[in-house]
């Protein structure tokens, strides 16, 4: 939880620092774990993830890490999906699975009442998963019903056109869901093996935030994790980012059209990373007063949101932004980003101070809820990040100056590279 | 202003369950007020709602409440338009609104120590409000691209707004929150200025403020900032067109050429929470559950997913709080070569033998744990607190019936369950809605 230190956090002036007591958890079978010790609600939240995700899909079996996520509830050890689920909830206790591209999630919450009954059947589902051929049918079939539905979606379609340019034969360019061909044809072997890949502990990152001691969570981990193997599958290279000012237009029958755009971007440690993410809020921040909402919505009226930020995935970082609009103005949209794009590297101090205060007053903030906080802390070590980070980050965000904002914003925010993904039935796009 | 703190009156003292901390008194001028205490984060949730929604509005202009939602945004006597949401972010904070058929609500979630600040600019723009022609042009533009966006890009958005039509014959709740089209284009500043005057007053309003405070600090801040403005004083209760009693059922097929999937969503009208009289309410929650809302512990997922296989996803679902009415809804989304026609045969099976059997014990047990439990995990969330008090409270129930609420849940017994189910499982008060590409799905 949050330490008391915040009392102090009324009399003093901004900035502030998020000071959560992190504890690190080492067990005996080599595992490490952050924990904030928060007793008033008599639960647990429990994040783990696995590098690597969706990104070990092996070529033409795509979808194979999503579809064994969506089955680890249903049939583990000698409980079918039926009995799975009963006992899940009589425990009521509940687990969520996610197969996003550079991870695997496990999100678990459970009662203190019953905490060792609902970890042995987390445990169930991570190490000894059935993958009975019933099961996987079933969860095939909902699958194949949510691609049928994606293809219809502009959204979901844009996404995967802006993947397919931007990052050419890299396994970032596939569908992390698959395809209905290579879902249709995964078999309990390809589903056996992206277990095996995905799920193992050389590649754990947990977090537990709740009502449970260092002394407790220790013998838990290794319990739910010491049966997985050592080490999975390797993981991807880089990727290389080939956005170069491209205009790509998909037609779809829509009122409106999705617009992706966005370029190459920068990591982490990079020296002008917090520059560059200083700059990004003030140019596309998704709030009001940033230069994109001004622009595009307030003065405009273009759309409904538009926002842009750096996103950095495990091997690429890209600089992207999504925003909607009436097919009639997308030309307009569009140009008004350009041009935003260009004007970025005039901050004023004005623009630097209230974006800095924003983001320092909203880091603290940001710190509420178990779950919350266990998502957030289990990010930060797979960015890399110690466990005092959270009590740093506002210094690095306050250090940085009007120079260095604009050197980022010059080196960083490429309006020649600036390339854009139009799903929908754009009127006036001509070549570029 | 100190001295102001004498026209207090401290109207009900709550002390909910154990780890809920809820007050609720007034000021003179009508405000009600709830704080709930949550001291894990310095942090501060800060709303005001209105008792006010798109079912109070004037036949003909649709989605009114909610274009002055957005307007609330665009400057008062001292305040420049978009300065409300720049203030809150230059201290860190984030700041929204949203409407529904029976409430309109701002909201800021800020560091404890603003909550003096974000108090004094709510306050003002319940009376202040001033708008600027250019202004209201652009916002309407705004949400006709919102509309765009949420309703008309998406198939099943305008499914689920002919499907609400339908099932209302009388009541505005077959009115679209967000407006129909054609009103919002002639939705006007005047217009909007005259519903702000009608309803926004501090007796129309609720205040809830939820995180690192006490009652006390609340209590003379809203003093201070909601003190001062007057009553309106000519509110009246909020009589809506009656339903007339469904009599036949209804349905609505929707052809689109972007369907993916095809699906068929089943609503029944059903009563909702009316204060000191919730048990039908719980029993309908609990029975949501037992049909389609807990997964393989529902009786449709077992039937269509699991045995038949002829469903790849089914759910139910019921909302508790509503104030004149709620549904009961279910949902099958067939699998490949299954029709519509097929699963709705198959869903009505299903509801058949669900009613001549009755609860099934082991499904009973299981979720109502599983309901206890969701009451321990939400409070993990102070902003989903704060948003049952308000919505609660602008849906014509009391802080006494929210508190009672989770209890009342919790007593449900499988008797009742069957008597909720035998009133609202009714096909004559249904509305049935197949959303597909083709004819012959």
């Amino acid at each position: 939880m949050i330490a008391r230190l915040f009392a102090l956090f009324a009399l003093v002036a901004m900035p502030v620092s998020a000071e959560v007591a992190v504890q690190e958890v080492t067990t005996d079978g080599g595992l490490t774990a952050w924990l904030v010790e928060a007793p008033e609600i008599p639960f647990v939240a429990l994040e783990i993830r696995f590098r690597g995700g969706t990104s070990l899909d092996v070529p033409g079996k795509e979808g194979a890490v999503s579809l064994m996520a969506g089955l680890l509830e249903e049939g583990a050890g000698n409980l079918d999906a039926l009995g799975f689920a009963a006992a899940r909830d009589a425990l009521a206790a509940s687990y969520r699975f996610g197969a996003r591209t550079d991870s695997l999630s496990v999100s678990a919450r459970f009662l203190s009442e019953n905490r060792d009954e609902a970890v042995d059947l987390l445990r169930l589902a991570m190490v000894d998963p059935s993958f009975s051929a019933d099961a996987v049918e079933r969860v095939r079939g909902q699958m194949l019903a949510g691609l049928r539905a994606d293809a219809q979606d502009p959204s979901v379609l844009a996404g995967i056109a802006f993947a397919r340019a931007g990052f050419g034969d890299h396994v970032y360019a596939r569908p992390s869901d698959g395809t209905p061909e290579s879902i249709s044809a995964l078999t309990v072997d390809d589903i056996r093996a992206a277990h095996r890949a995905t799920m193992a502990r050389d590649r754990a990152y947990i977090a537990a935030v709740g009502d449970i001691s260092a002394a407790d969570l220790a013998p838990i981990l290794d319990k739910l994790l010491g049966d997985l193997p050592a080490t999975g599958a390797p993981l991807p290279g880089p990727a290389t980012v080939a956005l170069d000012g491209q205009v790509i237009v998909e037609t779809f029958p829509s009122p409106q059209s999705v617009i992706l755009f966005g370029h190459e971007g920068l990591r982490e440690d990079d020296p002008d990373f917090f520059p560059a993410f200083v700059v990004s809020e003030i140019l596309g921040g998704g709030r009001f007063g940033t230069r994109l909402m001004t622009e595009v919505r307030e003065k405009r009226g273009l759309t409904y949101g538009i926002g842009a930020g750096l996103s950095i995935m495990d091997h690429a970082a890209l600089v992207t932004g999504q925003v909607q609009t009436a097919n009639g103005t997308v030309k307009d949209t569009i140009d008004v980003i350009r041009a935003e794009w260009a004007r970025i590297p005039e901050i004023t101090p004005e623009e630097l101070e209230a974006a800095k205060t924003y983001l320092t007053g909203a880091y603290p903030l940001r710190w509420d809820g178990n779950a919350n906080i266990a998502r957030a802390l289990v990010g930060l070590q797979l960015s890399g990040y110690p466990r005092d980070y959270p009590s740093k980050r506002n210094t690095y965000i306050e250090a940085v100056t009007l120079e260095d904002a604009n050197r980022a914003a010059r080196r960083v925010f490429d309006p020649e590279r600036l390339s854009f993904v139009v799903v929908g039935n754009p009127v006036g796009l001509g070549s570029p | 202003m100190r001295f102001l703190l004498t026209f207090l009156i401290l109207l009900l003292p709550f002390s909910a369950a154990a780890d809920e901390r809820v007050s609720a008194f007034a000021l003179d001028n009508g405000l009600q007020v709830v704080v709930i205490e949550d001291r894990r984060a310095p942090v501060v949730v800060h709303m005001v709602w209105y008792r006010v929604g798109a079912a109070d509005e004037t036949s003909g202009e649709s989605g009114l409440a909610h274009f002055l939602e957005h307007l609330m945004f665009k400057g008062t006597k001292t305040m420049a338009p978009g300065e409300f949401s720049q203030r809150v972010s230059a201290q860190g904070g984030s700041d929204n609104a949203f409407t529904a058929w029976d409430y309109t609500a701002y909201f800021q979630r800020v560091a404890a120590d603003r909550l003096d600040m974000v108090m004094g600019m709510e306050a003002d723009r319940m009376v202040n409000l001033t708008l600027a022609q250019g202004d209201v042009d652009t916002e309407r533009n705004v949400v006709l691209e919102e509309r765009a966006t949420r309703v008309e890009s998406d198939p099943g958005g305008l499914f689920s707004e002919q499907r609400q039509a339908t099932m209302y014959l009388n009541h505005p709740y077959g009115r679209p929150i967000i407006g129909w089209r054609h009103e919002i284009e002639a939705l006007s500043r005047d217009a909007a200025l005259k519903f702000y005057k009608a309803h926004y007053a501090p007796d129309n309003a609720i205040l809830v403020v939820a995180g690192d405070v006490t009652p006390d600090e609340v209590r003379e801040l809203a003093q201070r900032h909601y003190g001062p403005i007057p009553a309106h004083g000519g509110i009246g209760g909020r009589v809506r067109p009656a339903e007339p009693p469904q009599i036949a059922e209804r349905r609505v097929v929707m052809q689109d050429d972007r369907v993916g999937q095809p699906y068929l969503v089943r609503s029944y009208l059903a009563p909702s929470r009316q204060t000191g009289s919730q048990a039908d309410p719980a029993a309908l929650v609990v029975l949501a559950q037992l049909l389609g809302g807990a997964g393989p512990n529902s009786a449709l997922s077992r039937a269509l997913q699991f045995d038949s296989r002829l469903a790849v996803q089914t759910n139910a679902y019921y909302d508790p709080t509503g104030y004149d009415h709620s549904t009961l809804t279910l949902i099958v989304v067939p699998a490949p070569g299954i029709t519509l026609a097929e699963a709705e045969t198959a869903l009505d099976a299903v509801l058949e033998d669900f009613l001549a059997t009755g609860v099934n014990p082991g499904d009973f047990s299981t979720i109502m744990a599983r309901i206890k439990a969701q009451q321990i995990y939400a409070q993990d969330s102070t902003m989903g607190v704060a948003r049952r008090y308000g919505t609660a409270l602008t849906s014509g129930l009391t802080v006494g019936d929210e508190i009672a609420w989770p209890e009342i849940l919790q007593s449900v017994t499988p008797d009742q369950v069957m008597e909720a189910a035998r009133k609202v499982l009714d096909r004559k008060q249904s509305t049935t809605g197949w959303l597909r590409k083709d004819i012959d799905q």
